[in-house]
């Protein structure tokens, strides 16, 4: 066996030690298992993992999955919640979903993956190998429903996790999200934690006719864990997916939306926030596929970096021959605040029809010296200069955020990173 | 005249529509026994007359390439190649040296006709030097594996500029060779570049003194004549101090049923504030419109700016070729060094071309710009694919990047894979890229003034590689505009 | 010189013009008048060959010649020239060289002999002098980076130079300055002879007073509804044309 392969080994003995005690049909995660046999985690050679290398992972111990949520939780473990606090919330630890932490919602039907397991058709796990480990290994999730044109209001669910006695814990969330046609919901997702551990959830997105989702990602975890998330989404004609993801925690992390634009007139926003220091290291991978006619996407990725950190950007948007009147725009900018940082970042165009406009733009640079200049010589600090210009920068992105509370919760974050680089 | 000026006039008259570089010439040739073995390696060296340490280096590339396996990451699709089916070494039949040029085979004579090589030059070739030659233009020209005429070379050695088949550089001035050859361009760099190190046959050398600027513009005329017959030139290029030189290429191929192989490797060197502007016209036979046919164009161009000040300019136009892989690069080590890649990649019927640049910064201050053009016609598919890598030590970097693609038809493909690496914060990079298709606005004002769906496609896309088509030496362009129109018909209306 | 009957066209399925019947002679300037949407620009498209629009049922002729069987390029070269609403950029595509290859066109077409490029400039730079256009207009990109007044400058050189027959103004004086009008009118004047007819499209009486024509049309809902002098476009700027039309009806 080779080094690839190696790789998965630890999680393939899990597998093994779980078999007849994982919920629903074991045939796709038999399919996953040979799949991950085969081919192994996602390595450097691979054109879509040439920046982030899961080698670490690997190489990491991960505690034996947990069959039921251990008790280790008390609400400290949660984030603040601040303006969102008043909102019905799905609460998972460790990848399992805890009922006596949680608030059901109203008007959207939650079911436990646990007790209802199955696999989306979305999902691709033979080209997409987190996703294969998340097939093979997959215990609990929330499936939300929303029906015809109900208008489900703001949802929270929240992720935590954090190692067991200083042994890392791996946990493995499969979520499933359908709006039926016309309906509407606002989710906010926050992933946080403490120590090592893995996060490796699967979101299956469907949205029917006309529905909207408000899609709002905060991936906040430990300093010391990995965050690998996968979301597909699927957008159906006149539909709008409009997410916006701000990546600030974990060691690594990669989150790949892959979003299909498959009826005339649907719309996706893809944008997000990294914020990154010490040797943290995050990739945001996104795959916009139009493949029906008069659809628009838009993308804006901002990425300040401190320290050692490393950003990663690749964003593709392809266009089918059939998606003619195709709006596409996507625009990749990254600060660099240190000597020690580094970007990198493919943006994608690959188009099959003619009639459409396309463009994408990526700047990389530090701040402009001259603003730096001009707020100084107005009497503000330096640090305090600084923290302005980036936030002004950071703006553009966040502005897209019109839901206030997860607006407001958002800035939070991003003045208590602050705090910690100034 | 350049080359392609001719061409086209002759060309006219040549074939129908299509590819009109087509002809054959026939020519007595010697051809080394088919297939790639350490044996053809060492008959290549023999036939070169090579020194020992020119074969070791062959055989060591050989032994590496062996163990490479053929890049896939490119945007293009193909059958694999088999590298025994092809000849390795074909040369015309002729005497001694090709300084008597009465005992060229009055077949080449007609070919350079063909081809169109200029009237001075062509009058050159048959002796008549003196011609009126306006601003003169020093012709290399490599047909199939070997060099062999080049012009002008005494008024060059004058100033001391050195212009010569590279076979005859490694004879001449093996010091020079030895120092530079493989130096930009390692023999392992990359599957291509190791064959080509094991079998390269010919190509030219050019070296430019410190502070010389080459008196005028140096040319290479590159022609795939033979059947079955792969072609791997290389060349060399070294600017000393203050040096600097505008080095033209253009290439051509006949129509074949089977895809041939050319495999090139060019080396620039350009020392402190020396200067090398490299333009390209690349119309290999393309393939016929089911995409039979066509060569496979995988080459490797890098140039390092390894002295202060210095500057490497690429400009191509890619119209031919089935297969186009292709990234003019530039290593930018010396302080304030700059590099630029003006590129026109047009596709058209079943062509594929995955084309671009790597600009990698090393040294402070250093600049890059890249501007390319892509259209795609017909079935085809068109790549630009970049690199933009700024190291930690380049402070000061800077980098910009434009690169529009258009769309005729809604068959073809249109892609952009930028990568951008950065590593240091006083860096700034930027990129954008557009796609779109000719408007039907744009086709009807032009058509409303009188002129032809054609004419006015043609014009329209020559208004959208203006950026690129505006570095090339004056009738260059001018000519490279009619080859872009010619490669385009059929693909409208 | 220009013979419509009952001209129908449409843009997909919806209907524009609805029977035009028009004739403009030799020699004589005509003018469209008609509020928005009433099918002026829809016509001089038309006319020119633009494949958005069908024509449905109707005739025009052009000198005797089937008009609408001709392509777009072959109605430039017989003489007719639209001068566009809103002229489109061509980036890239410097304007000398665009219309030396237009008039080039027209004239291979014409059977005269080309120009070269020396001799096109003498000309061009004359009559971009005459109408008054800086010198540079002739060297940057068609239309690109031109004000609105530039870009209808720009179409009048082009029609001062192509020599047509038949010259249709789509609106040629909006975002004119009163200088401006007065030297597009200017242009077209100096065309007028017995070989020359034009369709001039305005909203506003204004330009009519430097063009005076011989004939003015009131276009509404795809018909001409009421044909007059040149009285009757001064009549349209003191009542407006829900009046005319009103009456008409």
């Amino acid at each position: 066996m080779n080094a690839v392969t190696a790789s998965a080994t630890g999680f393939l003995a899990r597998y093994e030690g779980l078999t007849g005690r994982l919920p629903g049909d074991p045939a796709p995660r038999r399919a996953a298992r040979d799949i991950l046999l085969s081919a192994g985690l996602p390595h450097l050679r691979e054109e879509g993992w040439r920046y982030t290398n899961l080698a670490p992972l690997g190489d990491a111990r991960f505690h034996e999955a947990l069959t039921e949520a251990s008790g280790f939780t008390g609400d400290d473990d949660l984030p603040s919640l601040g303006g969102l606090s008043e909102l019905p919330r799905l609460v998972f630890v460790q990848g399992r979903f805890s009922s006596a932490q949680s608030v059901l919602p109203e008007l959207a039907s939650v079911r436990s993956f646990a007790a209802n397991a199955e696999f989306g058709a979305l999902a691709n796990p033979g080209r997409d190998r987190l996703v294969a480990l998340n097939t093979m290994l997959a215990e609990d999730g929330a499936i939300i429903e929303v029906a015809e044109g109900v208008d489900a209001g703001s949802l929270v669910l929240i992720s935590a996790g954090r190692d067991i006695h200083g042994t890392p814990v791996a946990f493995h969330p499969r979520h499933s999200i359908r709006l039926a046609a016309g309906a509407r919901l606002t989710l906010v997702e926050m992933a946080v934690g403490h120590g090592q551990y893995l996060h490796n959830p699967v979101t299956e997105i469907v949205l029917g006719e006309g529905a909207a989702l408000s899609h709002v990602r905060l991936q906040n975890e430990g300093l010391a864990a990995y965050h690998l998330a996968t979301v597909y989404a699927d957008i159906a004609a006149r539909a709008t997916y409009d997410s916006f993801t701000l990546c600030a925690g974990a060691r690594v992390a990669r989150t790949e939306l892959l979003v299909r634009l498959h009826g005339t007139g649907g719309h996706a926003a893809i944008n997000a926030a990294q914020l990154l220091r010490g040797a943290q290291h995050s990739d945001f991978t996104t795959v916009v596929r139009h493949e029906a006619p008069g659809c628009a996407s838009r993308q804006t990725v901002k990425h300040v970096l401190a320290g050692r950190a490393r950003g990663v950007f690749q964003g593709k948007i392809e266009v089918d021959r059939l998606a003619q009147k195709t709006d596409g725009y996507q625009m990749n900018q990254a600060l660099l605040l240190s000597p020690d940082a580094e970007i990198d970042c493919k943006p994608q165009l690959e188009i099959f029809a003619d009639d459409v406009k396309c463009s994408h733009g990526a700047t990389v640079g530090e701040l402009d010296s001259e603003q730096m200049f001009y707020l100084v010589s107005r009497g503000i600090p330096q640090a305090e200069a600084r923290a302005l210009l980036v936030q002004a920068f950071l703006g553009e992105a966040l502005d897209m955020v019109a839901d206030e509370p997860a607006r407001a919760m958002l800035d939070d974050v991003i003045s208590s990173w602050w705090v910690h680089e100034g | 005249m350049p080359a392609i000026a001719e061409t086209l006039n002759t060309v006219q008259s040549v074939a129908d529509n299509g590819y009109k570089w087509g002809f054959e010439t026939d020519i007595e040739m010697e051809f080394a026994p088919r297939g790639l073995n350490t044996d053809i390696v060492r008959l290549i060296s023999e036939r070169k007359g090579e020194p020992a340490w020119l074969l070791e280096w062959r055989l060591a590339a050989f032994s590496a390439w062996q163990g490479m396996e053929e890049p896939v990451w490119a945007l293009l699709n193909y059958p694999k190649i088999d590298y025994q089916d092809s000849y390795y070494y074909a040369a015309p039949k002729k005497k001694a040296g090709p300084a008597s040029l009465d005992e060229v085979d009055p077949e080449l004579l007609r070919m350079y006709e063909k081809l169109g090589i200029p009237v001075s030059e062509r009058a050159i070739l048959a002796g008549v030097e003196g011609a009126e030659a306006r601003p003169p233009m020093a012709v290399d020209a490599v047909f199939d594996s070997v060099s062999v005429a080049t012009t002008f070379r005494s008024t060059l050695a004058k100033s001391g500029v050195i212009f010569c088949p590279i076979s005859e550089a490694v004879r001449e001035h093996p010091e020079l060779v030895r120092k530079y050859l493989g130096s930009v361009v390692p023999p392992t760099d990359n599957y291509f570049a190791a064959l080509n190190s094991a079998v390269f046959t010919d190509g030219s050398f050019v070296f430019i003194p410190k502070g010389v600027t080459c008196p005028m513009e140096l040319s290479t005329y590159f022609r795939i004549n033979a059947k079955n017959t792969g072609q791997f030139e290389r060349t060399l290029i070294v600017c000393e101090e203050g040096a600097s030189v505008s080095y033209l290429e253009g290439c051509t191929a006949p129509m074949r049923d089977e895809n041939q192989l050319h495999a090139a490797v060019v080396e620039l060197v350009v020392l402190d504030d020396a200067k090398i502007k490299y333009s390209t016209v690349q119309n290999w036979y393309p393939g016929d419109a089911q995409g039979r046919g066509g060569i496979y164009n995988f080459v490797t161009k890098r140039g390092a700016c390894r002295g202060a000040r210095s500057k490497i300019s690429w400009t191509q136009v890619e119209t031919g070729s089935a297969i186009t892989w292709k990234y003019p690069s530039c290593v930018l080590q010396g302080e304030g060094s700059v590099g630029e890649f003006y590129s026109v990649a047009l596709t058209n019927n079943h062509q594929q071309a995955d084309t671009g640049t790597k600009m990698i910064h090393i040294g402070k201050n250093t600049t890059s710009t890249i501007v390319s053009k892509g259209i795609s016609a017909g079935h085809s598919n068109n790549t630009y694919r970049g690199l933009v890598r700024i190291l930690p030590k380049a402070a000061g970097a800077r980098n910009h990047t434009q690169c529009d693609s258009l769309l005729i038809g809604d068959l073809c493909g249109a892609h952009t894979v930028p990568y951008i690496e950065c590593r240091n914060p006083g860096a700034k990079v930027e990129h954008e890229a557009t796609t779109s298709k000719i408007s039907e606005d744009q086709l009807f004002y032009c058509r409303q003034r009188g002129l032809s769906q054609e004419d006015a496609v043609g014009m329209i896309v020559n208004g959208f590689c203006r950026e690129v088509l505006k570095e090339l030496p004056m009738e260059f362009a001018v000519e490279a505009q009619k080859l872009l129109a010619v490669s385009l018909e059929g693909s409208v209306g | 010189m220009l013979e419509i009957k009952n001209l129908h066209a449409s843009i997909g399925e919806k209907p524009i013009l609805r029977g035009i019947t028009l004739t403009v002679p030799d020699g004589q300037v005509h003018a469209i008048m008609g509020p928005n949407g009433s099918g002026k620009s829809t016509l001089s498209y038309v006319l020119s060959g633009h494949s958005d629009f069908t024509v449905t049922d109707g005739t025009a002729h052009f000198d005797g010649t089937d008009l609408l069987a001709m392509e777009p390029e072959a109605r430039a070269q017989a003489g007719l020239f639209l001068a566009f609403q809103a002229p489109v950029e061509l980036p890239g595509v410097g304007n000398a060289n665009f219309l030396r290859t237009a008039l080039n066109a027209v004239r291979k077409a014409r059977g005269e002999p080309e120009l070269d490029a020396a001799q096109f400039l003498k000309l061009a730079r004359a009559e971009a002098k005459r109408l008054q256009m800086p010198d540079d207009m002739l060297k940057r990109n068609v239309n690109v980076g031109f004000s609105g007044g530039e870009k209808k400058r720009n179409e009048v050189l082009q029609m001062t130079m192509l020599q047509p027959k038949l010259a249709i103004l789509d609106e040629t004086d909006s975002g004119l300055d009163i200088d401006a009008l007065k030297i597009v009118g200017d242009g077209v004047n100096a065309l007028r002879s017995p070989g020359f007819s034009a369709l001039v499209i305005t909203h506003h009486q204004r330009l009519l007073d430097h063009i005076v024509p011989d004939a003015v049309h009131v276009l509404a809902h795809g018909r001409i509804v009421r044909s007059g002098g040149a009285d009757l476009a001064r009549a349209l700027e003191a009542q407006g044309y829900a009046q005319v039309i009103a009456e008409a009806a």
